[in-house]
């Protein structure tokens, strides 16, 4: 039997015909191409169907809710039913989308020159040109302000020295959007693979996300023409606006790998027979089902909120730090459930719950941990941060 | 070259069905829809010529409001415009009313080529391409697996039993209806989804194209659908395997199968 999508609420009542369409297609597209190729990837450690970029971007799903330069310029919701519909297959495959789009052709569409955007956007789009974000560092996480990457001034150039971490496709990258501390301020750069001085590594040995690519990008004495830097952005704001983005799309992909273990648990559990009756007839796993069923359902809803209220021009950045806490930290509950109620069977990767919950304990670290969006939360409600040194 | 292709929107294929409460139809709230897939094979080989040259694609269908999405879904694909024909005496069309209404809109323009699906997941009557040939009287060839145009021509190939194939040289205009697996189905792409929203989309009363209820009446009804009952004729064989097989072979000389 194919996956079905909880829709308890009947919030598709509440989508448009086109965001229905976007939404059905990309189910279509996970299903069909990349639900058959995940498990070998998975297998090697920090491997991705790359074959499958092309079909991708002639989808259009990357950079899919950017205006312009080949973008397909949808709205928000159908941009968050396209993350939930990838992180329905797989966290890597969400990764990679929302790195090329929400952390790399954002900023570069948002912050950007004419002529970057024009060099890079289309290329992106197209899948032509792949690109990662370098902010994270090895000692500086949760607190990117404290970066130690040094971009000099040197005439009509930069040179920039750091090294960068848990770097989604650095290796693979064609451009790395680099976030470096000058004299006064942040400022980000357009690195280019072929720039000497810049270097790319594989790091392996994840036990999470392994269908997709983590490096370290190690920069020494790069040097980065001053056209190279992005012009309209200076500060935290930059990076943080972009990583508000990808906050965005990981609040709907928790949706998506949640539908996944929750299909899966609900499937196995009305099929597995144990003490002569279905798994499902026990009240435990009803306890379960109903449990996940309705956290399942909030976090549709609050998606779908936040959708309509990024479009309206009235979001607040901790309101996606509510969603993207919320859904993940449930997802992952989701997941460990799902796991558990297919018993043995759960452990080996036939069964997609256990590939879901160690891929989110990632999630659940990356683009903000649970700890900090739940302390910027508190201090939009106190006023009082509790995070700042 | 202009091009009509009949859609008809069907039950999702992983819609759970349940039988409606007059017994005559499924029930249809809260299920989802899709393109009959025999259609959307229909509707690639049509976008395939349009990328080969020059070649307008229309897509006609007939239902209630919920239809809209999958016209929406076939100018995504890249259809040039959509015809979306109902009136409430439709409930009910048989295969004639369905071919009448959509010889009506075929009239309204010269069609080189109608494309139909071989027939459609939900009623499998595999009625209405022929029938609708016979109105526009023009030539068609059913359980199409491929099509080659040429010089105001197309050489056809049909899919007989037993794997036989039959070529066929047609002329223009002619319709064709397509068998599944012909050719790779495309996705709508987002830019193509976002374009659909500004392409043409005609909404048609019967009135509109000369037709009224009366001469779309079914004349034939459909008097009850149902699961059938479990047979009891079933002969279950016990024992080792090589017993079972000299059983199954003693009962297939008794029915006098070989």
């Amino acid at each position: 039997m194919p996956f079905e999508a909880l829709d308890f609420y009947r919030i598709d009542d509440d989508l448009a015909s086109e965001e229905r369409l976007v939404r059905d297609t990309v189910r279509a597209f996970v299903e069909k191409e990349f639900l058959p190729c995940v498990v070998e990837h998975v297998r090697q450690d920090g491997s991705f169907p790359f074959e499958l970029v092309p079909k991708i971007a002639e989808l259009g799903l990357f950079g899919a809710n950017l205006q312009g330069y080949g973008c397909a310029g949808m709205n928000s919701v159908a941009y968050g039913l396209i993350m939930q519909e990838l992180e329905r297959g797989d966290s890597g495959l969400r990764s990679f989308a929302s790195v090329q789009g929400g952390l790399v052709m954002f900023p570069i569409h948002t912050y950007g020159s004419e002529e970057q955007k024009e060099r890079w956007l289309p290329a992106l789009a197209q899948g032509k040109a792949i690109g990662c974000f370098g902010l994270t560092e090895p000692d500086f996480g949760s607190n990117p302000g404290g970066m130690l990457t040094r971009a000099v001034r040197d005439g009509d150039r930069w040179i920039l020295n750091g090294t960068k971490r848990w770097i989604t496709n650095g290796t693979i990258s064609d451009v790395a959007v680099v976030w470096a501390q000058t004299e006064n301020d942040i400022q980000g750069f357009l690195v280019k693979k072929d720039f000497d001085g810049f270097e790319a590594r594989d790091m392996k040995g994840k036990f999470s996300l392994r269908g997709s690519i983590t490096s370290e990008l190690f920069l020494q004495d790069v040097a980065v023409p001053e056209s190279n830097r992005l012009p309209n952005v200076s500060g935290l704001k930059g990076p943080l606006g972009c990583l508000n983005q990808a906050r965005y799309g990981i609040a709907w992909g928790a949706v998506g790998a949640a539908l996944a273990c929750f299909d899966e648990a609900l499937r196995y559990s009305k099929e597995r027979i144990i003490f002569d009756r279905p798994l499902a007839g026990f009240q435990l796993a009803q306890q379960k089902l109903a449990w996940m069923a309705t956290e399942i359902t909030k976090a549709q809803l609050l998606v779908l909120r936040l959708g309509r209220l990024k479009d309206q021009g009235k979001l607040h950045h901790s309101m996606v730090s509510m969603a993207k806490m919320n859904n993940v930290d449930i997802a992952l509950r989701i997941a460990r459930m799902a796991r558990d109620m297919l018993g043995a069977n759960g452990i080996v990767d036939d069964y997609c719950a256990m590939r879901h919950m160690v891929n989110l304990e990632t999630v659940r670290t990356y683009e903000g941990t649970h700890d900090i969006h739940t302390l910027i939360l508190g201090r939009e409600l106190t006023g009082l941060a509790a995070f700042e040194g | 070259m202009k091009i009509l292709v009949c859609l008809k929107q069907v039950p999702h294929k992983d819609a759970r069905l349940e039988i409606g409460s007059d017994g005559t139809w499924i029930k249809e709230d809260g299920i989802k829809f899709e393109i009959n897939d025999y259609d959307n094979y229909a509707l690639e080989e049509a976008l395939r010529l349009k990328d080969a040259g020059e070649a307008e694609v229309v897509v006609a269908t007939i239902g209630p409001d919920r239809v809209t999405q999958s016209l929406r879904t076939a100018l995504g694909m890249g259809a040039d415009r959509a015809i979306h024909v109902w009136d409430d005496s439709l409930a009910n069309a048989d295969s004639l009313g369905i071919a009448k209404v959509l010889a009506a809109v075929a009239k309204e323009e010269n069609f080189d080529v109608v494309f139909c699906g071989l027939m459609s997941d939900d009623s499998n009557y595999a009625m209405v391409g022929p029938m609708l040939a016979q109105l526009l009287d023009i030539p068609h060839v059913t359980a199409v697996v491929k099509t080659d145009f040429e010089n105001g021509a197309v050489k056809v190939e049909k899919e007989l039993e037993g794997g036989t194939l039959e070529v066929s040289q047609v002329p223009l205009p002619c319709l064709l209806a397509v068998q599944t697996g012909i050719n790779e189905v495309r996705y709508a792409s987002l830019k193509g989804i976002m374009q659909a929203k500004k392409k043409p989309l005609d909404k048609k009363a019967l009135s509109d194209i000369g037709l009224d209820g009366a001469a779309v009446a079914p004349k034939l009804s459909i008097e009850k659908i149902y699961t059938p009952p479990k047979g009891e004729g079933a002969n279950l064989l016990s024992g080792s395997a090589d017993e079972i097989a000299t059983q199954m072979v003693g009962k297939i000389k008794e029915l006098g199968l070989l």
